[in-house]
């Protein structure tokens, strides 16, 4: 009976003043009850997206090191990737179900899984794409092929392999609103408790976008921060 | 062992179907095939109407080289509202009902085939866009008969995108009110657990149909000589381009 819990979820709240009652967009309402209501369910959408993300990261980055010195590799991984990256979030979250369990270690798994194809194909793009002139450059100065991974490769991929991340994690804000399918909360939960409430789609729905923005900027942040020479050369 | 049994239950739904937990009616097996066809009719008309109002739009902005802030925009944004959110704003202020659906899902569909077609058509070289005009073409030709054919692939890759959210996200449909494969997974209560598994197979095997034949179809339109120069690079049926341009 997965779906007593899906429905515990789902708090059910009273309503009475005019506005309410009307499914409005009520400022009161919202100022009353957005501590209360829609504080925790943000912390749990944002854990959920980093830690995916997270996790989506460390494996889809050591599969695009993999994939750049054994290019053979790079079809099937996004071969694989790419079909997992087709099921359907809700499909993806149910099927999972039956396996690990209804909560948040499925939604972490399947989230994850979505971030892979994406970030693979722009760190195996990102590392590729590293000019012959660089790499001969660093050959010349002794570097060993580790050596001119690290130092030479993995930099001027940087603002690829950022790219992807920054794609990775709007991304999953929005399939994180799903995760509820799974058992694991967030503001997804909300929207769907009352979806005909203007109040509360707005705000939960705003939220969702807020995060998604706020977060691509600190990303976008972080990129400049770490690439210092891109600015350097266009100025 | 559990999860066994219950993989087994769900197919036994999706074959032969059941009376429903709350008892009275028939759900599942024969049952499942209006809502596919629900589903199939939702998501057509959805990146239909997406392809007709943004493949226009970009290939004269594309053709221009101009918009790239408005382009990039439309690429932030589509990506980050969710598609649940986008289903309840549709619910909450324009109602249930098909055609609400399929507002929705058409603002879903449109930034993925918007933002390649656009792609697609502006970075096709200027000395080919040059040549072009050098040989006598007028405008119009130059889009019709150079820049578009050259930006097939991404075009295709920005329908196959969309087709494949819209797919996952007309599962969800039935919360404004059209019944689609999904009703089964929102409606647990009715249809039981076995049914929202069964269902949540049937989605994702339509899904990955759909982008396999979507994934033949981008090859079969390729004009020749790309599909010629990609094919030296070894591209598989899965590598054909479906990048997410990066504004």
């Amino acid at each position: 009976m997965s779906w007593v819990p899906f429905f515990a979820q789902v708090t059910i709240h009273r309503r009475t003043a005019t506005c309410e009652t009307k499914n409005g967009f009520c400022p009161d309402w919202i100022i009353n009850n957005f501590g209360d209501r829609y504080v925790d369910p943000l912390f749990r959408h944002l854990e959920l997206v980093l830690v995916s993300v997270a996790i989506g990261f460390v494996v889809a980055f050591a599969l695009g090191l993999l994939a750049h010195r054994r290019r053979w590799l790079v079809g099937p991984i996004v071969g694989v990737t790419g079909i997992l990256y087709t099921i359907p979030s809700v499909a993806a979250f149910l099927l999972l179900i039956p396996i690990t369990g209804f909560g948040l270690l499925t939604a972490v798994i399947a989230l994850s899984a979505y971030t892979l194809l994406i970030i693979f194909r722009n760190v195996v793009t990102g590392l590729a794409a590293t000019p012959d002139e660089a790499r001969d450059a660093a050959r010349g100065m002794g570097l060993t092929e580790n050596q001119l991974l690290w130092r030479v490769e993995v930099p001027l991929a940087l603002p690829e392999i950022f790219a992807g991340v920054r794609i990775a994690t709007t991304t999953t804000v929005g399939l994180a609103a799903l995760a509820f399918f799974a058992g694991a909360g967030g503001l997804g939960a909300l929207i769907f408790s009352d979806l005909s409430f203007k109040s509360n789609v707005v705000v939960a729905g705003g939220l969702c976008i807020l995060m998604a923005m706020v977060l691509d900027g600190l990303l976008l942040i972080a990129q400049r921060l770490s690439t210092p020479w891109v600015r350097a050369a266009r100025a | 062992m559990i999860a066994a049994f219950d993989f087994g239950d769900a197919i036994d739904f999706i074959v032969n179907g059941r009376e429903s937990v709350t008892g009275g009616l028939q759900v599942g097996g024969s049952q499942l095939l209006p809502q596919l066809w629900r589903h199939l009719e939702l998501t057509g008309a959805s990146v239909g109407i997406a392809c007709l109002v943004a493949i226009p739009l970009a290939l004269w902005l594309g053709h221009l080289r101009k918009g790239q802030f408005a382009v990039a925009s439309i690429a932030n944004v589509g990506r980050a509202v969710p598609s649940l959110a986008l289903i309840g704003f549709a619910v909450a202020y324009i109602g249930l009902g098909f055609p609400n659906a399929l507002l929705a899902l058409t603002l879903l569909a449109i930034p993925p085939i918007f933002v390649n077609t656009y792609v697609g058509i502006a970075s096709v070289e200027p000395e080919i866009v040059d040549a072009a005009r050098g040989q006598g073409m007028t405008e119009p030709q130059v889009v019709h008969k150079v820049e578009m054919p050259l930006a097939v692939p991404l075009i295709f890759g920005g329908v196959r995108t969309s087709v494949v959210n819209v797919i996952a996200t007309a599962t969800i449909a039935p919360l404004i009110g059209v019944v689609t494969l999904g009703d089964a997974i929102v409606s647990p209560q009715v249809y039981g657990d076995a049914g929202q598994l069964g269902a949540a197979i049937c989605v994702a095997l339509l899904a990955i149909v759909a982008e396999v034949t979507l994934a033949l179809l981008q090859r079969w339109a390729t004009p020749k000589g790309l599909k010629l120069s990609s094919d030296r690079k070894r591209r598989s049926l899965f590598t054909s381009p479906r990048r997410v341009p990066v504004p």
